[in-house]
């Protein structure tokens, strides 16, 4: 245990001995570990749509199969109820459960590892004053070979580096404070670093696909990441779900509702500095393509129709109703993947107290083909200062074919 | 027997306009409320939807969102000498059904009434004698123009709507209507951009002497944030309001202004498709205890609550307080009772001018951009030497140009073939309508109650509507189609055509969704139903808010008026009833 753990059990202990000896935890850190709760988005995994809080049940569809997160609840059967910190803070940080258990990284403890034993101590505190909900979760359900948890002992090997958070004593401490969030309790890289093919981080922020959206690239890229958006622009989408002219939407939505809403103003601010900071290899994008590439035209008439109501003929969108697709990072990634998704299935944005609107885009999936699926989005990703490669019919095609798979 | 559910605070009846308003209101003051609404579900993006919103067979001809006969008709007939038939398909008039309820199919023109509206009798009375209203039987609401301006106000700004200010604080304002009631600011948003018809009528108009002025509308000018924090788009001006949702966000209704704030309440529930069969009263039927219901999955259920607010359509308010035995029916012959009593129509009459020289381009359009005046509506003219009372607002607003019902063909023009195909080429573009919509004064033998042959799904007897435009106002619409003929001559067409109001009322032909009366407010408990708050005198935990408690209608579509109501209710529940739950607001 270190130090400030000790700390924190002396403390505990202190308190406890002056209510008449009931364990009573210190109110702070019950609230501090409410907050850490609200930065690691426990509740996004582990509290089903209308289902009581923490008590599992959201199923991650993973490349390797399906995993269904458990009942963090203190109940002692269904739960983590007989779980002791020791065996919490080793969860987190280890990847190893109750009993010796194997996580999958699922769980991003390869993120949690960087989390301070105080924020952890926090957290557990938290958790001790859950509800207790019996729900039996039945979490590992991946196909052979991959059901075998001990195999995570040889992906741990190569692809997890257990260690806390180091901070850089050449930047700020509001940069640290940033970088923190991001790598230890907020795990972004769970969704936006590129993957290995055993699923692990390659490192980076720079976007991959999951669950059939393509998470963006929020490296200070100016083409395509967060480079051209000030902080306060970041602040604000991560805060209310609107900003920059983008609308959170897709598997972000659930993360600005459960968790960035959710945290104060200045640690926003210290993601946005981090994030803006982050190393962009390629700032200019490709060369547009030209306006008279057939492709283009036919994109044009189809945008026209379909689309220029809303967004506007100029890409502009409407504030907090409509988003702005100029200069648009989302529909700059070079891979298409959210974009084609958006028009198929439709999306609908975060609702937050600031932005309680919750306007959504319609599915056009019955409406267009394809090639014209493929012609608008070439079209929208190289107008108004745009630039991106054009969609293909077949990658249009793909993705039909697999929503209609159901995933 | 009904299963009994959990008790609430407050049971609503219809997830509309005022039942979206009410239910906001009084969960802000921290009640548990539910509301249960006969149609389905309907929001934005998935009913809405852009790609398909725009179809004019599926939603102006089939009517897709409307009430459907065969879950509820009504029996129509023009006195009492006849025997009433039901209604086959709805025509004349098209309630609404499902979340959002009229409000999502509506125009969205957003009027305030005015003063003289509000004491539609004593002041006619007072300015030409009782004499005047002889055949009518016009009454006063029991609020004055004053009690209602900060309600329209909340209203405006709930919807965002677009227009000009023609009094602020008793001062005229020069683009705006100069015969409204002083009002305390402007409208949220600056008038919509004008298109050419409209400018050309506004023309004609002021030329004559008279003072157009861009209608108020509820499609937006530009984007909006209302003061519940939500967000609304600009209209696009794509002609399809009347009889379409909206699916850019641009037209105020209950989905665009209210229910993304209201869902999320964890006090608020609304329950769909599910219908409320009467309210349930205890013994001495002085008191509601709840409502009955017949939920989606076809189980009667009953729903106790200490507050029920009856706030479906206008005439299904009225049926309800039948069917619950709240208060007592009219009766014509005696004029005793009250439920069902006053109700009133609209009546419109038009004008459609031909041109050869001009390009409308009608399909730029939206339900409420256009040009209206007031100069011939209400008592806002001299009727001394006349011999009717009331008034038309005079409206010039294109509102679509859609390919199936846009067909302005001169008449002898043939009804089908190449000939119909080329008038209809040769016209569509550079014809123009527009209208007279006037008032329509209470008359004694006008009147709601139940039909005592035709029944509906459930066994309960139909709304029986027996209703003919009273002579009034027949002269009224005359002497006003007289004046848009002198409007039309100097507006120069080719050829102009009438359309005026004569006897009777059919109820075939779309005329107007604007019913009122039946469940009428006022100041005395033996000739209205519901108190100048809109509670019920009869059983005082029911309150029924709607157009139903227009002892009269104005001139002017009803929504302003009725969006209005709701917030003026719902300050009486919140301010005075709940302090003294079960009382009446006013002595009888």
């Amino acid at each position: 245990m270190k130090l400030s753990g000790i700390a924190a059990a002396v403390a505990a202990l202190a308190i406890a001995a002056t209510a008449a000896g009931a364990v009573e935890l210190p109110f702070d850190q019950i609230e501090a570990g409410r907050y850490q709760a609200a930065l690691g988005d426990c509740a996004g995994c582990h509290t089903a749509p209308g289902g009581k809080p923490f008590a599992g049940g959201v199923a991650l569809d993973t490349p390797f199969g399906t995993l269904v997160a458990p009942n963090i609840t203190p109940d002692r059967d269904t739960g983590i109820g007989a779980w002791s910190e020791a065996d919490f803070r080793r969860a987190l940080k280890q990847g190893v459960g109750h009993g010796g258990k194997r996580l999958y990284p699922a769980m991003p403890y390869t993120a949690y590892t960087k989390m301070t034993d105080s924020d952890v101590a926090a957290l557990w505190a938290y958790m001790q004053t859950l509800q207790p909900v019996s729900n039996e979760v039945r979490s590992n359900r991946l196909p052979f070979p991959f059901n075998i948890r001990l195999l995570m002992a040889g992906w741990n090997w190569i692809n997890f580096t257990p260690g806390d958070f180091k901070p850089d004593a050449k930047k700020s401490a509001e940069w640290n404070r940033g970088a923190y969030i991001v790598e230890a309790a907020g795990h972004c890289s769970v969704c936006h670093a590129p993957k290995s093919a055993l699923g692990a981080d390659k490192g980076g922020l720079t976007g991959t696909v999951l669950q059939g959206w393509f998470a963006p690239n929020i490296t200070g890229n100016l083409h395509d990441g967060v480079g051209s958006w000030s902080a306060d622009d970041i602040v604000s989408y991560l805060k209310t779900g609107v900003g920059h002219g983008s609308i959170g939407s897709g598997p972000m939505r659930e993360v600005i509702e459960n968790s960035t809403s959710k945290m104060n103003d200045a640690d926003l601010k210290a993601i946005a500095v981090y994030l803006k900071d982050l190393p962009a290899p390629a700032d200019k994008g490709p060369a547009p393509m030209a306006a008279d590439n057939p492709a283009m035209q036919a994109g044009a008439r189809i945008f026209a129709v379909n689309c220029s109501a809303c967004h506007n003929g100029d890409g502009s969108g409407q504030g907090q109703l409509f988003p702005k697709l100029a200069g648009n990072g989302v529909v700059q990634q070079n891979d298409p993947t959210t974009l084609i998704h958006v028009v198929l299935a439709g999306s609908q944005g975060a609702v937050t107290a600031a932005a309680p609107t919750t306007p959504a885009m319609p599915s056009l999936a019955f409406r267009l083909t394809d090639q014209q699926v493929a012609d608008v989005l070439t079209y929208v990703r190289n107008s108004w200062g745009n630039a991106a490669p054009a969609v293909t019919p077949d990658e249009v095609a793909k993705q039909r074919r697999a929503s209609k798979n159901g995933s | 027997m009904a299963r009994k559910l959990p008790r609430k605070d407050v049971v609503i009846v219809g997830l509309g306009w005022t039942g979206a308003i009410l239910a906001h209101e009084l969960t802000d003051a921290g009640l548990d409320v539910v509301a249960i609404e006969r149609g389905p579900w309907r929001d934005t993006a998935t009913d809405f939807n852009i790609g398909y919103m725009q179809d004019e067979l599926r939603y102006a001809v089939r009517k897709d969102l409307f009430l459907q006969p065969a879950q509820e008709a009504m029996t129509m007939r023009n006195n009492t000498s006849q025997t009433a038939l039901p209604m086959r398909d709805y025509g004349s008039f098209l309630p609404g059904t499902g979340v959002g309820g009229a409000g999502v199919h509506w125009n969205g023109h957003t009027w305030r009434f005015w003063q003289s509206d509000f004491q539609t009798k004593s002041h006619l009375t007072q300015r030409y004698g009782e004499a005047r209203l002889a055949d009518l039987q016009v009454q006063d609401w029991g609020v004055t123009a004053d009690e209602m301006e900060s309600a329209y106000d909340r209203f405006e700004y709930l919807c965002g709507i677009s227009g000009k200010a023609g009094n602020l604080g008793g001062k005229i304002q020069d683009g705006g209507n100069p015969f409204e009631d002083p009002r305390k600011r402007d409208y949220p948003l600056p008038p919509m951009q004008m298109t050419y018809g409209p400018t050309l009528f506004a023309q004609a108009a002021k030329s004559i002497g008279y003072h157009p002025f861009p209608t108020p509308a509820a499609n937006l000018s530009k984007p909006y944030v209302n003061p519940l924090g939500i967000s609304m788009g600009q209209c696009t001006m794509c002609g399809f309001c009347e009889r379409f949702a909206c699916a850019n966000y641009s037209k105020s209704s209950a989905q665009t202004t209210i229910l993304p704030v209201l869902m999320r309440k964890s006090n608020f529930e609304a329950r769909c498709n599910s219908e409320v069969l009467h309210v349930n009263l205890d013994a001495a039927g002085k008191m509601a205890k709840g409502v009955v219901y017949i939920d989606q999955n076809g189980e009667e259920l009953e729903q106790p609550a200490d507050l029920v607010l009856l706030c479906a359509y206008g005439l299904h308010n009225a049926r309800l307080m039948m069917l619950s035995k709240i208060g007592r029916i009219y009766d014509p012959q005696s004029g005793e009772g009250t439920v069902g009593r006053n109700y009133c129509y609209q009546t419109n009459a038009g004008i459609q001018l031909f041109f050869e020289d001009k390009n409308f381009n009608p399909f730029i359009a939206s339900g409420a951009c256009g040009q209206t005046m007031d100069d011939f509506n209400g008592d806002a003219f001299d009727h001394g030497p006349l011999d009717f009372v009331g008034g038309s607002g005079i409206n010039c607003i294109p509102t679509n140009g859609r390919p199936i019902g846009t067909r302005p063909v001169p008449p002898g023009t043939p009804r089908w073939g190449s000939a119909w195909k080329k008038a209809t080429k040769d016209h569509y573009l550079s014809s123009l309508g527009f209208s007279a919509q006037g008032s329509s004064y209470a008359a004694r033998g006008n009147y709601l109650d139940l039909d005592p042959t035709y029944k509906d799904r459930y066994g309960r007897p139909l709304l029986r509507v027996t209703f003919d435009f009273p002579d009034n106002d027949i002269r009224m619409s005359h002497w006003v189609s007289d004046r848009m003929v002198e409007i039309a001559k100097a507006m120069k067409p080719k050829q102009y055509v009438e359309g005026r109001r004569n006897k009777s009322w059919n109820s075939v032909p779309y005329q107007s969704t604007h019913n009122t009366g039946g469940a009428i407010m006022g100041a005395d408990p033996k000739t209205s139903a519901v108190n100048k708050y809109l509670q019920s005198w009869d059983v005082p935990n029911v309150f029924v808010i709607g157009a139903s408690a227009f002892p009269q209608n104005a001139g002017k579509n009803p929504t302003g008026t009725v969006g209005a109501l709701a917030f003026h209710a719902a300050d009486a529940i919140r301010n005075q009833y709940l302090r003294n739950p079960g009382a009446a607001l006013v002595q009888a």
